[in-house]
């Protein structure tokens, strides 16, 4: 095959057995790759009643076909399976070089079942697949276990791990790769941990081949002159990174604040990509094949939060900023720092301990509970030590590290995590911003903004323009975007590309490397099945209709202050439509007639 | 005018878009571990360093190569050929070389090193950061150079 390897491998943990399984080029074909085909995977051979920390959930890492090519962003990777946090079908995105490490070694994916007796990590060596003893390195954080593992394999391996959080199945637990990449969000670390693997270690030395290496080239041109002249891909992201968005959306009036009490944070500059690169850049660092190099390495020197690593992203930024009240930018990167370290989404971890902010502001909860820190808001140094205690899994950091929807629920305030389907929502608020609201609604793994980014459109005015307080067009929008970001996740590109890339033109990549001819209408059908098929698995898992929805805060309670004060979320005007547009009836159910139209 | 590969890192992001446009060039598929050059990550320190071939004008590989195939180039570039046809594989260019820039392919049968690709070096055309470059030698360090000269000036308007 070309684009693909054509193979996909599958390490038993409770038997110890190693073996290999040709891609079906129809398969490959309908679900392209990463979040498709591991999705694939894991809806065909994992009940979704299964308890996700048991033996009997896999683990899928998964390439797509564009991986480890040089098209433009395209080094990424999937990490599939049931999520402990809340039963969807998690898919988590990751970039870094481990995915095309594992095309050079020969596999599309990797799959992981069962579970070892004790600590194991995988060592991959092209045909060579040993899993080896990780006593020595379980308890280790991630840029440890990724030093130890390479001293006991290869010096330029390439290393995913989980750090002390996985270990501990806490529910917000990442697996990371490349000590700073993460598959974040939906608790994949913990089913990691579960397993206990602490480690995959990757070294390939074979290819990825071209069906039409002349027309492929012309088109990798094509598209990475496309992101290089767009102002946010060639412009925006490379000078602040993701933190160029925290200006950005405070003028909007939605950056979320205070766990969301309202969606404007006056020193909310202090905390954004300007004060990043003024005070904390130390340069640019890029995933593979990437030219527009988002990451940012940095180093703080202020006492009590010295260190150094990677970020913080936006979405860190706000977590541990805006949502906890803090305008400390040191604390926040010293958060970020220690999230890397213990193997923590930060999205998640930030907003957790926002919620729990708010609870102590209710007396909900007291310095009793909280270990004797003060939670108050604005308090940068509870920020780094409740990040630590849920990364040691020390007192109340235990109740934190299950994500704020049980933290709440367990105080009998559910209302006070800002979660759908039980995923904390990410840096942009519903209210101010319609189209968003409504795709946390229906994402298909709880709040998250990389399942349909309508912020392209609504606020960023990027590839099209729309107004972010109406709602009238809104479920289209999300639809399109859905689709889109499905198919471009499975393969194998990084959605910030659609900072200049068109859909069409990342059509033309894929189908001159793999030698099909998609068109962007298939490209897009790729979309709504995988799309689907996400959706078939999480109503077998027990959601239905009233799991679309967002928290009463969004729906009710009006943002006080800012560019959108006053507004809510008027998800209601938009479900019905969005339903019916999807080819669902008005319980969110697909139609036998939508199934059939996607081979589903 | 003799141009030459410099490498900055300072610029370097670690995004291996050389290793894939150097691979292509060289076999029209993606195998960076038979790219001439190499960009090597320390991800605690976060810093990429790109190694190739440095074209050096007393060439250990080709003082030591006993068939003639290693070779100062016979063009207006100022690089080392190296004539497949005359090569016996014996490898000893790349025991030789002190920076590790030459070495041997089973899979092809070759010696890989960087050949500039005939003047026109995929890897820096595609550097999204001009962290390489192919440059007229005498203008190789001018903006470094400059760019740190612009530092004393600043200090000397400082105390004048």
């Amino acid at each position: 095959m070309y684009g693909w390897t054509g193979t996909i491998l599958r390490v038993d943990l409770s038997s110890g057995k190693v073996s290999r399984e040709a891609l079906d080029p129809r398969v490959a074909r309908e679900y392209i790759g990463a979040r498709g085909l591991g999705g694939y995977i894991v809806r065909s051979e994992v009940d979704p009643k299964t308890d996700a920390l048991s033996p009997a959930n896999k683990l899928v890492f998964a390439a797509g076909p564009l991986t480890g090519t040089f098209a433009p962003s395209a080094g990424r990777y999937n990490v599939v399976t049931k999520s402990p946090l809340n039963e969807c079908l998690a898919a988590s995105n990751s970039g870094g070089v481990f995915g095309p490490e594992l095309k050079y070694a020969g596999y599309d994916a990797l799959i992981v079942e069962g579970k070892a007796k004790k600590p194991v990590y995988l060592w991959i060596k092209d045909d060579a697949v040993e899993i080896r003893d990780a006593g020595e390195i379980w308890g280790h954080t991630v840029p440890d276990t990724t030093d130890m593992v390479r001293a006991a394999t290869d010096d330029e391996a390439k290393v995913a791990c989980i750090g002390p959080a996985g270990e501990h199945m806490a529910l917000v637990a990442n697996i990371m790769n490349d000590m700073h990449r993460a598959a974040g969000r939906t608790g994949v670390g913990a089913v990691m941990g579960s397993k206990n693997l602490k480690a995959v270690a990757v070294v390939g030395s074979g290819a990825v081949e071209v069906a039409d290496p002349d027309a492929f080239l012309a088109e990798v041109l094509k598209g990475r002159q496309m992101i290089f002249d767009d102002p946010v891909g060639g412009t925006g992201l490379p000078a602040y990174g993701t933190e160029v968005l925290v200006n950005i959306l405070n003028t909007v009036g939605g950056l979320p604040t205070r766990n969301w009490q309202d969606g404007y944070f006056p020193t909310a500059d202090k905390t954004g990509g300007e004060a990043l690169a003024a005070k904390q850049l130390v340069r640019k660092k890029g995933c593979f094949s990437c030219i527009m190099s988002c990451g940012r390495v940095t180093k703080v020197d202020a006492p009590g939060f010295e260190g150094m690593g990677e970020g913080p992203e936006y979405e860190t930024a706000w977590a541990y900023g805006a949502d906890c009240g803090i305008d400390n930018l040191d604390a926040i990167t010293k958060a970020n720092y220690l999230c890397n370290e213990y193997g923590m989404d930060t999205i998640a971890s930030g907003s957790s301990i926002a919620c729990a902010m708010e609870l102590f502001q209710r007396g909900i909860i007291t310095t009793k509970d909280t270990d004797g820190v003060d939670l108050s808001w604005g308090n940068a140094e509870a920020i780094v030590e409740m990040t630590r205690k849920m990364g040691e899994g020390d007192g109340f950091g235990v109740k934190l590290a299950q994500g704020s929807y049980r933290l709440a629920d367990g105080y009998g305030h559910a209302e006070y995590s800002m979660t759908t389907k039980k995923q904390e929502m990410p840096a942009y608020d519903g209210r101010a911003i319609q189209g968003i609201g409504l795709n946390y609604a229906t994402s298909n793994r709880g709040g998250c903004h990389v399942r349909g980014y309508t912020i392209s459109q609504e606020v960023l005015g990027s590839g099209g323009s729309m107004d972010p307080h109406v709602t009238e067009g809104k479920a289209g929008l999300d639809i399109v975007f859905q689709n889109l970001t499905a198919a471009l996740d499975a393969t194998g590109s990084c959605l910030f590309a659609t900072f200049g890339l068109t859909g069409d033109q990342l059509v033309k990549t894929l189908a001159t490397l793999t030698g099909y001819d998609y068109t962007l209408e298939e490209f897009l059908q790729v979309g709504d099945r995988i799309w689907t098929q996400e959706r078939l698995w999480n109503i077998d898992a027990g959601f239905t209709a009233a799991d679309d929805t967002l928290p009463k805060r969004l729906l009710e309670e009006p943002l006080k202050s800012g560019a959108s004060k006053g507004h809510v979320s008027r998800l209601g005007e938009m479900l019905p439509e969005y339903y019916a547009l999807r080819g669902y009836d008005e319980k969110g159910v697909p139609t036998k007639a939508k199934l059939k139209e996607l081979s589903l | 005018m003799a141009k030459v590969l410099m490498i900055h890192p300072d610029k370097c992001t670690g995004c291996r878009n050389c290793e894939l446009a150097c691979s292509f060039e060289h076999e029209r598929r993606f195998r960076p571990a038979a790219s001439r050059v190499q960009a090597f990550t320390w991800e605690r320190e976060g810093i990429s360093v790109p190694m190739m071939c440095q074209q050096c004008d007393d060439a250990a590989c080709v003082t030591v190569c006993p068939t003639g195939a290693m070779h100062n180039s016979t063009t207006t570039q100022a690089m080392i050929d190296w004539d497949a046809d005359k090569c016996i594989r014996c490898r000893m260019c790349v025991i030789a070389c002190p920076f590790g820039n030459a070495r041997y392919d089973a899979a092809t049968s070759s010696i890989f090193k960087c050949d500039n690709c005939d003047g026109s070096p995929q890897c820096a055309a595609f550097c999204p950061t001009k962290a390489l470059e192919y440059v007229d030698d005498t203008d190789q360090i001018k903006a470094r150079k400059k760019a740190y000269a612009a530092k004393f000036k600043d200090a000397f308007q400082e105390v004048s």
